[in-house]
């Protein structure tokens, strides 16, 4: 485990001197903060402030589905079309300590973006009277960090198959897009409904959590989602001794 | 130290390596020569613990590789043939990454001690990726050595290096082997004459010979041959010398102005030769045996051609 700590803190690092970290923050920030004004400027022209921060979490959503596999691409990838792989690999760590360390750091960092989009829902609280429900807010965030910790780590088991960053960003974001959109599928079929939208990504996040309910089972979907992706993770990077 | 017994690899069906058995006792420098894909990356990467064998065994410091992968991996120094480092740390923060991952006690103070032996003080601060071809070979040297351990393996320590980097790498694996068992590989001859203790050629996945530089060159040199450096050398001169008892064979080199000289074994020529440059009016300017280079050698058992592929 503390090796997982070391590796995480060197992946979290990683992220202050990556130009696709900083490319990804600004363009998550600047987006969010048009959006946020447009809403909040509409809101005041119409004397109907949006009441909470889903105004902001609404977008933030689909923007970090589209941007955490620019974030996660690199994790295992980079490592073993670099051949450094083969040096982790040689070191007295486990494959399972290398992907927890992986899935960490960057969970970590949009564990940090999402803490500075925070500044949103307070700007909100400021301007509104009585302020917006501090409790679906925090049920929200806590929603909106289960989900990311499923997608990181979706990320990190894509880029375990692959030796080349950017294939497996645009790997994971197909992923990622399938799962999203097999909720819009559950609709049309009878049998399979339940099955379907239990496995939506979307649905988990938007009919619970956002409405402030902490429900057990969305709690364990992307909770399980996440230990099953890293798990493949780690038997995939196992893979890269066999190779 | 290092014990291996029928060690065999497949990539897809294409055996990189077949049955290698051998060992390294401690303290020994160990030489694995031999062309480039004749399996010597494969093998050591199986030792290093990066992967398992496909059968065969073998053992680093009493543990198995693939058993207790961990063990070996704790006690091993691997420096793999192009030394991958991430270009975004500094020296002395990628140092500290793996150490920290080999939990090395006194990170600090080793990993300067480190950067001293491999020469590389000045250089701590730099990043890597600023680092010339020759600095980060070192660098990987210091990340091998880091956790101070039992075995060292090292795949072609001296490549891409220019002169004078190649001789200090050189002399820091002398003073290595002086406590640890080190095995590296090279195609380079006179890297193993000079640095190993004992040598195994592998060829085609094969060992093809394995002894010490010397007990090769004596096996497989047969008869003796003396090189002999005249002024002014000619046709004449060669007969007569090809007319002294015990001398086999004479071969002239005209431009260095040299003549090879094979004699039959059990004769020393050396006196009646000298005498009849002497005699037969020419200045002699040098007399001296050649050994039959290791690189002869080299080129003798592993004549048959490239090998077939494969990693290497």
């Amino acid at each position: 485990m503390q090796n997982s700590w070391t590796i995480a803190r060197r992946e979290f690092r990683h992220y202050f001197v990556s130009p696709i970290a900083y490319a990804v923050a600004i363009f998550l920030f600047v987006v969010l903060g048009i959006l946020f004004y447009v809403n909040v400027s509409f809101g005041m022209a119409t004397g109907q402030i949006p009441p909470d921060g889903r105004v902001v979490m609404g977008p933030m959503v689909t923007l970090l589905l589209l941007t955490v596999p620019f974030l996660t691409m690199r994790l295992i990838a980079e490592e073993a079309g670099s051949g450094t792989i083969e040096l982790l690999l040689t070191a007295p760590i486990r494959d399972w300590e290398l992907v927890l360390g992986k899935w960490l750091g960057a969970i970590g960092f949009i564990g940090l973006l999402l803490a500075i989009t925070w500044i949103y829902p307070i700007v909100l609280h400021r301007m509104t009277t009585p302020g917006i429900d501090q409790g679906v807010l925090l049920v929200a965030y806590l929603g909106l960090l289960l989900m990311m910790s499923s997608i990181v780590a979706i990320g990190v088991m894509v880029s375990a198959f692959f030796r080349n960053s950017l294939a497996a960003g645009f790997a994971t974001l197909t992923v990622i897009l399938i799962l999203w959109v097999i909720g819009g599928l559950a609709s049309g079929y009878g049998g399979a409904n339940e099955v379907l939208r239990y496995l939506s990504f979307g649905d988990h996040l938007f009919d619970n959590l956002f409405q402030g309910v902490l429900d057990l089972s969305d709690v364990l979907y992307y909770g399980s989602l996440t230990v099953l992706s890293l798990f493949v993770a780690s038997q995939v990077v196992e893979s890269h001794r066999w190779r | 130290m290092i014990r291996t017994v029928g060690l065999t690899k497949y990539y897809g069906v294409h055996p990189a390596i077949q049955g290698l058995t051998f060992e390294a006792a401690p303290r020994e420098i160990l030489g694995f020569l031999g062309p480039n894909g004749a399996g010597k990356t494969t093998t050591m990467r199986i030792l290093a613990g990066f992967m398992p064998p496909s059968e065969g065994r073998a053992e680093v410091a009493g543990f198995d590789v693939v058993d207790q992968s961990l063990e070996v991996r704790r006690r091993v120094g691997y420096l793999p043939e192009t030394v991958p480092l991430y270009p975004d740390l500094s020296v002395t923060e990628y140092l500290g990454y793996m150490g920290s991952l080999r939990r090395v006690g006194n990170l600090d103070q080793r990993i300067d001690e480190v950067l001293e032996e491999v020469g590389l003080t000045e250089r701590s601060e730099s990043y890597i990726g600023n680092l010339s071809k020759g600095l980060r070979q070192r660098l990987g040297l210091a990340q091998a050595l880091l956790h101070k351990p039992q075995v060292l393996i090292l795949d072609e320590p001296t490549i891409g290096l220019d002169p004078a980097q190649i001789i200090d790498v050189r002399r820091l694996i002398q003073e290595l082997g002086k406590e640890r068992t080190v095995m590296l590989s090279t195609h380079i001859l006179s890297e193993a004459q000079q640095l190993c203790d004992r040598v195994l050629i592998i060829n085609k996945g094969s060992i093809v010979a394995e002894d010490t530089p010397a007990n090769l060159q004596a096996q497989l040199a047969g008869a003796e041959q003396l090189i002999v450096r005249v002024s002014g050398a000619d046709g004449a001169l060669a007969q007569a010398i090809g007319r002294i008892p015990g001398v086999a064979k004479v071969t002239q080199d005209p431009g260095a102005g040299e003549l090879r000289v094979e004699t039959s074994p059990g004769h020393d020529v050396r006196a009646q030769l000298a005498r009849t440059v002497v005699e037969e009016g020419y200045d002699l300017l040098e007399l001296r045996p050649a050994g039959l280079s290791l690189e002869s050698i080299f080129l003798q058992l592993t004549k048959e051609g490239l090998p077939v592929g494969g990693r290497d």
